[in-house]
């Protein structure tokens, strides 16, 4: 639906899911990523002996960098892509959006390609380029002509050790960030819940902070705060090289050492300790009113394990107990809140399984007139109480298992998603074998497996968050504005 | 969000009514270079028993395939007073059909894992199906019903009504999608283009399955059905897939003529909006898809305000000042007018500075115009990405699709290089002054302050 745009848009689900195969995978032998893979049946149990990433190859440089090289040589394109083990949940304390103000300001230059020397040619080659920040990773990455490759790989190693930065290029990118920040929170009520939800969710742990920063803190980054950041974490003992495309893994290899291999290590960032996300006692709501709201919804959110923390096998039993409870519209709450009662326009549910550290399932609903938000979250909750009494049906499993490991092999179309797929997983506490053999993780998932894991986690109480417009709002929300 | 990933650089913010026109005009950014490098992306034109045509590129390396559709006719073809019905039949064409319910629909589709969507643009209708190559026969199975004969059950018909207005109303909350709408209606006052192709919530909640049945048996006909299809398919075995999907369709569309029209000029509108950022529009007469002008246009806008970092309104909204996070322009050609847009969001306060800024440098580009380096440059990217469109199945299909609606033959991807690289300096300068020169734009703004 073009129209979901909100809570939680589809476009938003597919990025959940595409991480979530981030833990994941698919395939076979030579020239695809899929290497002329065929399939005899397009069901669950075929997919489970699929191992994702094909002919990927894995080495590590000298110097520590891991590198990883996944073939596709349908187009004469690459993927270049440098992953660094660190991210806004790494930052000092009071510096949020710190992390993501290094990635912009990474594009300023360097002592040997300045003023924005790197972004000039690779637009002069045609390539395409960006970064992104997330709570455990920063990324960097261009799409050119395989030709380029090697010059490609000369200049992100250049930035990984030679940034320069001056007052002039850091004020307006500071601005800029403080755009961004307008455009993607605090123009969106739903967005700012969001923020207040994340911060009331993680007790004692960094997740409950945005990536992008508290704006009070943004404010207030420095051009040093920016270098300091960069010069304890940006090494090569800190980052992974991932290229994907048109290669072959002995040529890059060759330059690999050739660039990235002459980079000294700068720094030991060593171990990513936190501290432990808490359960808190006491039934916790976030209640946002706010008279930009004409549409509202709410949301509900359990602290549960990533497949990096997790002890049981839970993991790959939430990873299908998000399809089946909110994946869609067969799944249980659309059918049941939308479809059977109508009391909801919409409705899912998804599970953040890609996380250095413990996670969050999230189940949301948007009511129809004449329904209130608690009773909606009433029969949210009751939809719950219900798979986790009676189960889910084999019907139901199959189809979970189907969806979840067709996406991983629909992802074998594109180098650029295999990328991504490898960079998450690999930043997240996950190792390229865990990638390769989650199909049949997946597949040896039972009924039981699924209602337990349900009873586990969801049986315990959630933060709950609504948001609505003032009229609608209990005393206490009003009380807020 | 938790994953939220915050990218450095934004690729502008597109008005969603706008979105429409640029499925087509993103084909046609990108038709063209497989010259230098060449994936070979070889084109086999499939004629069926039936009398279908389609363009097909066979690729076994991965066992996907990709249909890409479209119909002649979308959103325009909304009749008075039941606006959003076009993008309603979107919604509910895979929400049953033939024998099977919306749930069981549903739950066909994802026991095969088969993906079936379709989408209403504002001159097409569009569709696709991705399928896994052991289920082709069944995947083409489920779109037959889907196009041939939908069921549009009353309860699925207003469950999908209740979603979309739920996301109309989030719209008129959210300062990008109203200055998209003021815009649309300022531009084209009395015009099919200038009404909310989604509709409103007065127009959407009138909608019947009777006027979904009208519209499908109006649109959905085989005359002006358009296909291409890449993946791990053969020509034959396609073809017969094709004739049994399509070939019963009504031979002509009963299409309402749509007049031609140039967008409005000189008209300001700010909207009053308590948000810390003010969204704001610019929009100009642009140029159709046939214009003999277009290219050129294209590379001007590259240039002024197009894809990469190094634009004219990047360096100066965004590089130089800080002024926004997402600035950009656009041709934005439909089949019946032509625009050109700029857009971008704000402080508030510094609204005013950044519509001047902006509007500074589209009488540069009409009055200096770029020098010999920026437009080889602008020629370099332009020609040297055009690989980049054509490393996915879903893309090369994407392609096809645009190519052929578009009408421009064949070989336009091995031609498509050799017109960007033919557009000279002097036919910049031409183009800035028939778009830019001495411009009066259409400017709307949503935000606070305004008065």
């Amino acid at each position: 639906m073009p129209q979901t745009a909100s809570v939680l848009p589809r476009v938003f689900l597919a990025a959940a899911l595409a991480l979530t195969i981030g833990a994941t995978g698919v395939a076979a032998s030579s020239p695809g990523p899929a290497g002329g893979i065929t399939l005899e049946a397009a069901d669950a149990a075929a997919f489970a002996d699929i191992k994702i990433g094909g002919d990927i190859e894995s080495f590590r440089l000298d110097n520590g960098l891991e590198v990883v090289v996944i073939p596709d040589r349908r187009a004469p394109v690459v993927t270049h892509m440098v992953w660094y083990k660190v991210g806004a949940a790494d930052e000092p304390a009071g510096m949020s959006g710190v992390a993501h103000f290094l990635e912009h300001l990474m594009f300023k230059g360097t002592t040997n390609n300045p003023d924005g020397a790197f972004s000039k040619r690779v637009a002069a080659i045609g390539g395409q380029e960006n970064a992104f920040t997330s709570n455990d990773y920063t990324a960097y990455f261009q799409r050119v002509a395989k030709e380029h490759l090697g010059e490609m790989m000369a200049l992100e190693a250049d930035r990984m050790e030679n940034l320069i930065l001056t007052d002039a290029v850091v004020a307006p990118e500071r601005d800029v960030v403080l755009e961004e920040r307008r455009m993607r929170v605090e123009n969106d009520p739903g967005a700012m819940l969001g923020e207040t939800l994340d911060a009331v969710l993680y007790v004692n742990h960094p997740y409950g902070t945005p990536v992008i920063g508290w704006p009070s803190e943004i404010s207030a980054l420095s051009k040093d705060n920016a270098i300091a950041f960069y010069d304890r974490f940006y090494t090569p003992n800190n980052a992974i090289l991932i290229v994907a495309g048109d290669v072959e893994a002995g040529e890059v290899r060759r330059l690999a050492e050739e660039t990235y291999g002459k980079v000294a290590q700068r720094a030991d960032p060593g171990e990513r300790n936190r501290p432990s996300a808490q359960r808190v006692p006491g039934a916790l709501e976030v209640d946002l009113a706010d008279p930009r709201v004409n549409q509202p919804n709410l949301r509900k959110a359990w602290l549960v394990p990533s497949y990096a923390t997790d002890t049981a096998d839970d993991a790959p039993a939430l990873d299908i107990l998000a399809e089946i409870l909110g994946g869609g519209s067969t799944s249980r709450l659309y059918r049941s809140l939308v479809i059977d009662q109508g009391i909801a326009s919409s409705a899912g549910g998804w599970y953040q399984s890609s996380t250095l550290d413990d996670s969050r399932f999230m189940v949301y609903a948007v009511p129809s007139d004449g329904t209130t938000l608690e009773d909606l979250g009433e029969a949210t909750r009751a939809v719950i109480d219900t798979l986790i009494a009676e189960g889910v049906s084999a019907a139901e499993l199959e189809r979970a298992k189907t969806g979840l490991l067709s996406t991983a092999l629909y992802a074998q179309d594109s180098q650029s998603s295999l990328a991504r797929m490898f960079g998450v997983a690999l930043t997240t506490g996950s190792t390229i074998e865990e990638v390769r053999d989650w199909p049949r993780v997946i597949s040896a998932v039972t009924a039981e497996d699924v209602r337990k894991a349900a009873e586990t986690y969801l049986a315990l109480l959630p933060v709950t968050a609504y948001l609505r417009a003032p009229e609608d709002a209990g005393p206490a929300a009003t009380a807020n504005q | 969000m938790g994953i939220s990933i915050a990218a450095a650089r934004s690729a502008a913010r597109l008005p969603a009514l706008w979105r429409a026109g640029l499925v087509t005009f993103a084909v046609l950014a990108s038709l063209a270079i497989a010259s230098v490098e060449a994936r070979a992306v070889e084109i086999q034109t499939v004629e069926t028993p039936g009398g279908l045509t389609a363009w097909l590129v066979e690729d076994h390396t991965v066992p996907i395939v990709a249909v890409n559709f479209s119909f002649a006719g979308g959103s325009a073809q909304d009749p008075d007073g039941k606006e959003g019905l076009a993008n309603l039949m979107a919604a509910t064409l895979d929400e049953g059909a033939g024998e099977l319910d919306s749930q069981a629909y549903r739950q066909r589709l994802e026991e095969l894992a088969v993906k079936i969507s379709f989408d209403a643009g504002r001159d097409a209708f569009y569709g696709s199906l991705r399928t896994l190559t052991p289920n082709v026969d069944d995947a083409f199975d489920l779109l037959r019903i889907a196009v041939n004969d939908p069921r549009f059950d009353a309860d699925a018909v207003e469950r999908m009504q209740r979603q979309i207005i739920s996301g109309l109303r989030r719209e008129q909350k959210d300062p990008d999608a109203i200055a998209s709408r003021v815009m649309a209606e300022t531009a084209f006052p009395d015009h099919p283009y200038g009404r909310p192709s989604s509709g409103t919530e007065e127009s959407v909640s009138a909608l019947t399955p009777a006027d979904l049945k009208a519209l499908h048996g109006r649109l959905v006909a085989r005359g002006d059905l358009t296909i291409s299809v890449v993946g791990a398919i053969g020509a034959e075995r396609l073809a017969a897939l094709l004739d049994k999907t399509f070939a019963d369709l009504p031979e002509q569309a009963e299409l309402a003529p749509v007049a031609d029209v140039t967008p409005k000029t000189g008209i300001r509108k700010d909207v009053a909006f308590d948000v810390p950022q003010t969204s704001i529009r610019l929009a100009l007469p642009g140029l159709k898809r046939d214009d003999p002008d277009f290219i050129p246009a294209f590379v001007m806008n590259h240039i002024l305000g197009g894809g990469s970092f190094s634009s004219w309104l990047y360096e100066e909204v965004r590089e130089k000042r800080g002024l926004a996070y997402s600035v950009g322009s656009y041709l934005v050609p439909y089949d019946h007018s032509g625009a050109f847009m700029a857009a971008t969001g704000t402080r508030s306060d510094r609204a005013p500075d950044t519509i001047a800024i902006i509007a500074a440098q589209m009488q540069r580009m009409a009055e200096v115009g770029p020098s010999a380096d920026e437009l080889a440059k602008a020629k370099a990217f332009l020609t040297g990405s055009y690989a980049l469109r054509f490393d996915t199945s879903d893309k090369i299909a994407s392609q096809l699709l645009g190519i052929q609606m578009e009408k421009l033959g064949l070989d336009y991807i091995d031609k498509r290089n050799a017109l960007i690289e033919a557009v000279t300096l002097d036919d910049i300068r031409r183009v800035a002054k028939r778009l830019l020169a001495d411009a009066d734009p259409i400017v709307v703004t949503v935000g606070a302050g305004a008065s």
